[in-house]
């Protein structure tokens, strides 16, 4: 089946995109593996080009990077740690954050969209972390961003779909990409976000604190290609509520 | 000697120091006096230990003694809970104490203005020097110390060798005299991006039987410093009071008060906590630090932990490999490695004497390897300054 998730052009087979900011680096080749993915975060503040143990020399070739610019406390810097990952050589590919708020490190979307804006002209794939907000998704998609990466919950917090309804919006009404990140605590709340129309699930903080790294690397995997494939399939009739009636309130109808 | 000087209330500000608003103090201060820890029970620590966003009063409940019972199950909390906003990672870093004039008289401290000891200041040169040895071993964020005195180790030959600093550490840290707001920002555009103060004892009364003599003695300038550091520019600031000064669990309280009620004035500000316990140094007759033990310790880095799950706690070599290495990823986040604590010790001869002795006297690679041996991450930088 063909069934690929393009992001600005790019093709990519996995839909199961790793954060790799929690866990060993030494793990990161096991996990990518185990987890078939094929585009990975990379925080720039982690990055040590020269220095000890720098995440980019344990990250395999084939992998696309998609560095992040955590550490951004509002557009301006954001725009700057995306041009720095650039000239190190992380491709063009960015993943917006901008979080002035230290507790809960929610996005602020009216920044993001300002970056966006910006980013996208400089030709970036620009993919913002955002809160879930259709109308500043719609500002970000006019701005030019390849996907929307909407929060399931707080990060860190493997809370699951907390936002899941208004997600559920932003699949219903953009016609880019939509990939939830942060909150993904377990492998089944990545696969009832997908098999609801997602097209792809971001990660880390599930995977890095598991007692067993690559096998929950797995886990996430099928539990990812379930729920894609439950999608594709389209989903039977589920009844919410409750049984038929068995005296319809329509059968009083006569044509 | 030990006598206090009376010539202005150490809770009036002097010419010279910027006044900002006093809401945050006058709260901790009240909140403090208030706390009555003996009657918290073992319901109230069971029900804060249930909760993943918890109140002062729940605070509280955790830095009580009904708590004791319950230390395994906060830091079995504290460790998930690390671990959902840290993951395994653990950032090294290593102080630089560049001088160790003072012009304060703190009775319990090694540098207080009257102890006969070894003082100096390095040179621009020497303080090159230094950073470079360190640079060497892989560290990425340093911590650049003075003694407290504006005039032997002024805010411009501080930003001189902040300026040093930024060129060989992504991340420059600042642990000298409170400045005024005007004052951070000229060293935060010189380089640094983080303080550190201690509060040392937020009990005012302690306080100024403590602090006898300097500047220090102006218990709301020094309150205030996170706050006029964060007006500044800077991104982090960190909150410590000296454990065993004065009623420990009360000045826990106080310091975590005083971070949570920063971080909703300015929620921006990214928040860090460090738990020093007194140690031995000369002429320390008059302060006993017996009563922090390391059950007490831990279980106010486990409280601090559970009420500010995202700040940083940094643990320091006042404590032995053995409780440094286990409370990485339980609660601490940030460890300092091959440190030394004299003036000018890393690339050649101390200059000036230490502040304290050290317990954890580790290499960055021994350091290094304890924390994977731990099944934690080392990392060397977590910040890209722009």
């Amino acid at each position: 089946m063909n069934d690929k998730l393009i992001i600005g052009g790019h093709e990519f087979n996995s839909r199961f995109i790793l954060g790799s900011g929690k866990f060993s680096p030494e793990m990161t080749e096991t996990v990518l593996k185990n987890g078939g993915v094929e585009m990975a975060t990379l925080a720039l503040r982690r990055v040590n080009e020269d220095g000890n143990e720098s995440i980019l020399d344990y990250m395999p070739k084939g992998i696309t990077l998609l560095p992040n610019t955590s550490g951004a406390r509002n557009a301006d810097e954001a725009v700057r740690i995306a041009r720095l990952a650039r000239a190190v050589g992380c491709g063009d590919f960015v993943k917006i954050e901008v979080v002035h708020d230290s507790k809960y490190l929610l996005p602020d979307n009216y920044e993001t969209v300002k970056a966006t804006e910006a980013l996208a002209k400089e030709g970036f794939i620009v993919m913002p972390y955002m809160y879930p907000d259709l109308n500043a998704a719609r500002d970000m998609v006019n701005a030019g961003a390849a996907a929307i990466m909407p929060l399931a919950a707080p990060i860190g917090s493997n809370k699951g779909l907390a936002t899941k309804d208004f997600i559920k919006i932003l699949i219903d009404e953009l016609d880019v990409p939509i990939i939830v990140d942060a909150g993904i605590g377990r492998p089944s709340q990545a696969c009832e976000a997908m098999e609801m129309g997602v097209d792809a699930i971001m990660a880390n903080t599930a995977v890095a604190t598991a007692a067993d790294v690559g096998l929950m690397a797995t886990a996430f995997r099928l539990a990812i290609e379930a729920g894609r494939a439950a999608y594709l399939a389209g989903l039977g009739r589920v009844l919410e509520y409750k049984g038929e009636a068995s005296s319809p309130l329509t059968g009083f109808l006569r044509d | 000697m030990l006598k206090v000087d009376r010539s202005f209330s150490h809770m009036e500000y002097v010419e010279g120091m910027e006044q900002i608003p006093h809401d945050i103090m006058d709260k901790v201060l009240e909140m403090r006096k208030n706390y009555d820890y003996g009657k918290y029970t073992g319901a109230d620590v069971k029900r804060a230990l249930m909760k993943d966003n918890l109140t002062p009063e729940d605070f509280a409940a955790l830095l009580s003694p009904a708590a004791a019972p319950y230390l395994e199950d906060m830091a079995a909390r504290a460790k998930e809970v690390t671990q959902a906003h840290f993951g395994n990672a653990v950032t090294l870093f290593t102080p630089l104490y560049i001088a160790n004039y003072c012009e304060n008289h703190c009775v319990y401290c090694g540098f207080n203005c009257y102890n006969r000891i070894k003082r100096a200041k390095l040179t621009m040169e020497e303080v090159e020097k230094e950073l470079k040895t360190i640079a060497e071993t892989g560290l990425e964020d340093i911590l650049i110390l003075t003694g407290e005195s504006r005039s032997m180790s002024g805010v411009e030959y501080v930003g001189e060798a902040v300026k040093l600093a930024a060129k060989y550490f992504k991340q420059v840290g600042l642990e000298i005299y409170p400045l005024n707001s005007d004052e951070y920002r000229y060293i935060h555009e010189c380089g640094a991006d983080y303080v550190c103060v201690y509060q040392e004892t937020y009990n005012p009364d302690k306080y100024e039987t403590l602090h006898l003599r300097g500047h220090k003695r102006i218990f709301p300038y020094r309150f205030n410093a996170q706050e006029r550091a964060i007006r500044g520019g800077m991104r982090l600031v960190s909150f410590g009071a000296l454990l065993g000064l004065d009623d420990f669990r009360k000045d826990a309280f106080a310091t975590g008060l005083h971070a949570y009620y920063l971080q909703r004035k300015y929620p921006h500000a990214e928040i860090s906590f460090s738990p020093p316990r007194l140690r031995p140094i000369i002429n320390d007759a008059t302060v006993n630090p017996n009563d922090v033990h390391e059950t007490q310790l831990l279980q106010v880095m486990t409280a601090y932990r559970l009420f500010m799950p995202f700040a940083g706690i940094t643990i320091s070599t006042r404590e032995r490999a053995g409780f440094r290495d286990n409370v990485i990823g339980m609660c601490a986040t940030k460890i300092s490695a091959g440190v030394n604590v004299g003036v000018g010790g890393h690339s050649g001869e101390e200059k000036g004497d230490e502040q304290f002795d050290i317990s954890d006297g580790r290499s960055v690679e021994e350091v290094h390897a304890a924390i994977i041996a731990h099944g934690c991450q080392p990392v060397y930088n977590d910040y890209v300054r722009v």
